[in-house]
């Protein structure tokens, strides 16, 4: 084996500019006696200030991926680095900790609470790191502005339409201000032109120069719209680029 | 997040009824029933109480409760009192005989004879007339509950004639006394009144009630006169105290309240157990996804915890009040006559409420520990 000359500031192999960076990113699920691996050592480096998409078709490994880049699931082997942080050897409360302060979720199912009103749920991360829930809400309130929908955020989550809770789950991601934001099939429940309605306004809101987000889709009249496509077949990245490879 | 848990619940209109409806239930069973509970069997120490002025009760030795008392020699009386430290002793009689009412029915009564002279052994108040009745020929003095029971709540008792054992008595009194156990119709006359109401037997005294001198305790003088004389004296308390013991130990009372304070709990766990967890169960989702944001398992335990003391505290109030309620209602019933809740009772209710919403509360916990942060993806 040859000796390497390192760049001193790189981590474990990591590239310095990585917002995340994956190495030998490896998961089993247990399905009965047998064990199925869903990812075979995923090596990635995802950058700030990009629109990155993951794709693929159903069941490639798409949600296991970004699940396991945003702290919430563990890889069985493989090792993990969110702005620089080793993310899955921290303890359990660490790493809690970390996802308040780093990471945004958008979830499909936007899992707002029913009984409090838009702008306490768009609250919900900085009541969690401990601000006063009116401060709070202020700050939610003027993330509602930017969405477009500050004169609903007294209302109730079931007195708001499909586009206007996924707006509200938007503003929990965001009204922290992490530096990285995830989100799984935000398009697809949507028609072909409130996709894209979302999608422009997550790039306006959820894009900045010291923020990563990630986008997991198989929405394929959404793909003009990334900076970059990671594409996973069976738990492999067989593209990685900055449009589709032809033929999708 | 204490703010958002309470909201989650309260948001969720059915289901906190539910709860609190199930903890009001088992509060209101546990309390109100253990309320009856203890003051039926204090009714037990009922004919100690209401002889205000004995302060040693002295009885043959087989004798166990002023109901059940196997009959003295005469002479007991005058051993008693050469006994050291006894201030006076005074005769007592306790009797069962059959009444024939005016419209001819027959009822069971009991019946006290009170010392000639003094009138020692008469309850401590009147509720109408005054002890004095019982100079006049033929009086006796009827217990305030047992005359509702008797002539009904309406009709005043005052001069009506009585064939009690066949021997004439007017009662020309009523006193304010606590209910016996039984509820039974209690009759006051003078001791010599009381021999002649009561066929002969040779023994009939069935109690040497004593006041000690001053400079003495009950306990003493009670040991220094079965040690003196051979009977059994008890002070008042421990009098009391074996009344409450004979009914616990003779009847299937404390049995039955205790299955019924058990089923209390039980319901009580059934009811806001399933309601938690269903709860718990709707909100899954949301519980998931403040997890993956970063609320952490010892937050979330808090939160559900705090859910917890909501309905615990909201259900836990309604059923002390509602006990309270009851008593109240119930207050002018003679059966419920003197009843009281003691203080220790609305605590044991607290404790069993606490240990109810532990119990489920942990179980609903355990599904959110479990919910993996990974499961909001999905
Ligand atoms: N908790 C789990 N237990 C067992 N198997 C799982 C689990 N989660 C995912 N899998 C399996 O892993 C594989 C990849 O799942 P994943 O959800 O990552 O796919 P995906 O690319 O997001 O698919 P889709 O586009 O349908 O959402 C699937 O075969 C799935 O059955
Ligand atoms: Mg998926």
């Amino acid at each position: 084996m040859m000796a390497t000359i390192m760049d001193p500031s790189a981590i474990g192999g990591c590239k310095p500019d990585a917002a995340i960076c994956t190495r030998g990113v490896t998961r089993d699920f247990k399905a009965g006696q047998q064990t199925i691996t869903v990812l075979h050592g995923i090596d990635t480096d995802i950058r700030a200030g990009e629109l990155t998409f993951v794709v693929g078709e159903s069941g490639s490994g798409k949600t296991t991926l970004i699940s396991i880049m945003c702290g919430i699931l563990y890889p069985t082997l493989g090792e993990v680095k969110v702005f620089g942080t080793d993310i899955y050897r921290l303890s359990d409360t660490e790493l809690v900790k970390f996802r308040l302060q780093n990471i945004g979720f958008i979830f499909q199912q936007y899992n707002l609470i029913p009984s409090i009103d838009a702008a306490s749920n768009a609250a919900v991360p900085l009541i969690a790191q401990g601000m006063g829930r009116l401060e709070a809400r202020e700050r939610a309130k003027a993330m509602l502005e930017r969405l477009n929908i500050g004169n609903q955020a007294d209302k109730l989550p079931n007195q708001l339409s499909g586009g206007q809770q996924q707006r509200v789950a938007i503003a929990r991601a965001l009204v922290h201000e992490p530096r990285l934001v995830v989100c799984d099939e935000p398009t697809a429940a949507l028609d072909a032109s409130s996709g894209r309605r979302v999608m422009d306004l997550l790039r306006e809101v959820a894009v900045a120069a010291d923020r990563a987000c990630i986008i997991v889709t198989h929405d394929n009249r959404i793909f003009d719209l990334a900076d970059r496509i990671i594409q996973l077949e069976d738990g492999r990245i067989t593209h990685d680029g900055t449009t589709m490879p032809d033929g999708h | 997040m204490i703010w958002i848990a309470i909201r989650m619940l309260t948001g969720d209109r059915q289901k906190f009824y539910g709860l609190l409806f199930g903890i009001a239930f088992s509060t209101l069973l546990i309390t109100q029933q253990l309320t009856i509970f203890v003051n039926l069997i204090e009714r037990g120490a009922s004919g100690a109480y209401n002889v205000g002025e004995a302060q040693v009760w002295v009885m043959d030795p087989v004798s166990r409760t002023t109901d059940v008392a196997y009959a003295l020699p005469s002479t007991a009386l005058d051993k008693v009192r050469g006994v050291r430290g006894v201030e006076w002793a005074v005769p007592h009689l306790r009797a069962a005989a059959s009444v024939r009412t005016k419209d001819g029915d027959l009822e069971g009564v009991a019946i006290i004879g009170v010392d000639d002279a003094t009138l020692i052994g008469l309850p401590k108040r009147m509720a109408s007339g005054s002890i004095d009745v019982l100079s006049q020929p033929d009086s006796v003095i009827i217990d305030d509950v047992g005359t509702i029971n008797m002539f009904g709540a309406d009709v005043d008792p005052i001069g009506e004639r009585l064939e009690l054992n066949d021997q004439r008595a007017v009662i020309r009194g009523i006193a304010d006394s606590i209910p016996s156990f039984t509820s039974q119709v209690t009759l006051y006359t003078k001791y010599s009144q009381a021999l002649r109401y009561v066929p002969g037997t040779r023994n009939r005294l069935s109690f040497v009630l004593v006041g000690v001198s001053e400079g003495q305790t009950a306990a003493e003088v009670a040991d220094r006169i079965e040690r003196d004389t051979g009977l059994k004296a008890e002070t008042r308390d421990e009098f009391a105290q074996a009344g409450v013991d004979f009914i616990i130990e003779n009847t299937g009372i404390p049995t039955n309240f205790g299955i019924t304070v058990v089923l209390g709990f039980v319901v009580g766990v059934a009811i806001v157990g399933l309601t938690f967890s269903l709860f718990i169960r709707d909100n899954i989702k949301q519980f998931g996804a403040l997890k993956a944001i970063g609320v952490t398992n010892g937050r979330i335990l808090r939160m559900v915890a705090a859910q917890a003391g909501l309905v615990g505290f909201i259900g836990y109030g309604f059923g002390v009040l509602g006990t309270v309620g009851f008593m109240w209602a119930f207050s002018g019933n003679p059966f419920f006559k003197g009843f009281y809740i003691p203080w220790q009772i609305p605590l044991i209710s607290l404790g069993a409420v606490i240990v109810i919403l532990a119990i489920t509360g942990t179980l609903a916990l355990r599904s959110v520990f479990k919910t993996e942060p990974a499961s909001v993806f999905r």
